[in-house]
């Protein structure tokens, strides 16, 4: 799907706790998540704390957005 | 001859432990245990062959702590020193194939040990790890376990007796992009007239020279604009309105969903989902947020960081969904969202 959405020409940010998989796969931007089941959210954190972790991911997805790429690039940090 | 002595992977789903809440299992080593497909291997293997243990890993926990999970069962398998060690079969099971893979590929690359695998040729994990462990091609459910298990005995024993290897579709592996030198009994330009000559009467024929496939999409430019831009969030994740209104389906989704976010400010419990069986939905169920971040789109769109979150989202199950449907379902996507003047998309997946 990422790649379909990218040929469609928009830029895609990927985001998703198996990279690994994402590099395969074929996305370019791709911004690593926390795990598998809640990729944007840790139950274990009270709700305004989770609601930062998530704020600060879907900030870097952004960030991932606005930087130009020449292939694929995991934005770790 | 003495037995062969394998050492045998499977996830926690295989083990009996649990389906996906018990993903999370950390890795267990049973020794002197034969544990669910291995009772199958066991009995193909007669007298030639003996499971000595079998380690036991959810998926969840090994794809999320690849290198400790990969470190300590590296550390079981160097003790137990088998001479062939087997993961799965892993079919269509995503994270399972990918584990199987890394663990497979690490005992041969790091302990030098003999390794396999096997799954569906679809599986995530075949494209990462078929030119570094055997992998032996499965169907794409555990219906198809005893034909795997039959094709993997076989290759198994073959290949831990040292017997030579044949080629990839002789053997039943997953081609390792490796050229062996042989005499055809046909010589070239005959071969090549009658693959024409089928080709021209739509006959199945088997080209010698496959191209290879490089199927990669360039990067769009960045978003130069954030401010005024419109972002479209989409979903593998399953997420979908409660009740699932459009019965996507929890694995192998012959569909995907178009859903309002009009008015929506928050996705709780009362009126989102998911419909994906290939994770525990215990999280996502509580706050659908935790996948697709609608709350914090949201709020970035008040602030201003954003331009505008677009007013609909799309969602279909990357559960065991054939590659052919996921690629049709992102096209058709990319057109509307295109239509609609989206300027770049947040794909999340579980």
């Amino acid at each position: 799907m990422v790649k379909e959405l990218e040929r469609a020409g928009l830029p895609v940010v990927h985001v998703c706790t198996v990279t690994p998989i994402s590099l395969t796969v074929g996305a370019n931007r791709i911004v690593p998540a926390i795990a598998i089941p809640h990729p944007l959210g840790n139950p274990a954190l009270d709700k305004d704390e989770e609601k930062k972790l998530r704020r600060k991911l879907v900030e870097k997805a952004l960030r991932a957005l606005q930087t130009e790429v020449d292939g694929q690039k995991v934005f770790e940090d | 001859m003495a037995k062969i002595k394998v050492v045998h992977y499977i996830n926690q789903f295989f083990a009996g432990i649990g389906g996906e809440e018990k993903a999370d299992t950390p890795a267990e080593l049973h020794k002197g245990e034969v544990i669910g497909p291995g009772t199958a291997f066991a009995a193909g293997f007669g007298d030639e062959a003996e499971i000595v243990a079998t380690i036991v890993c959810g998926d969840s926990y090994f794809n999320e702590n690849i290198d400790a999970a990969k470190a300590e069962i590296l550390g079981w398998v160097k003790d137990l020193a088998p001479d062939l060690f087997i993961a799965g079969p892993a079919f269509n099971a995503g994270r399972y194939g990918v584990a199987c893979g890394t663990i497979a590929a690490a005992v041969q690359e790091e302990l030098g040990i003999k390794s396999m695998t096997g799954m569906y040729v679809e599986n995530p994990g075949a494209d990462m790890y078929k030119d570094k462990t055997y992998i032996i091609q499965t169907k794409d459910s555990a219906a198809g376990m005893r034909d795997a298990v039959k094709k993997m005995t076989a290759f198994a024993l073959k290949y831990a007796k040292g017997e030579k290897i044949g080629a990839s579709c002789e053997d039943n592996y997953m081609n390792q992009g490796v050229r062996v030198n042989f005499f055809e009994k046909e010589r070239g330009s005959k071969r090549a007239v009658d693959m024409l000559i089928a080709k021209l009467n739509d006959k199945p024929f088997t080209t010698e020279y496959p191209m290879p496939d490089f199927d990669r999409v360039e990067p769009n430019p960045a978003v130069k604009d954030m401010a005024h831009a419109t972002i479209a969030l989409v979903t593998s994740g399953g997420i979908v309105p409660k009740g699932n209104p459009d019965h996507i389906e929890s694995s192998s989704a012959s569909k995907f969903g178009e859903y309002s976010l009009a008015g929506v400010t928050d996705l709780d419990a009362d009126t989102f989902e998911t419909a994906h069986g290939g994770y525990d939905p215990v999280y996502a169920n509580e706050d659908a947020d935790r996948v697709l971040p609608v709350d914090i789109m949201r709020d970035l769109e008040k602030e201003g960081v954003i331009g505008k979150l677009h007013e609909k989202y799309y969602a279909t199950v990357g559960n065991g969904t054939a590659v052919a449907s996921a690629k049709k379902y992102g096209a058709e996507i990319g057109k509307r969202l295109v239509a609609d003047g989206v300027d770049a998309v947040i794909l999340t997946s579980t």
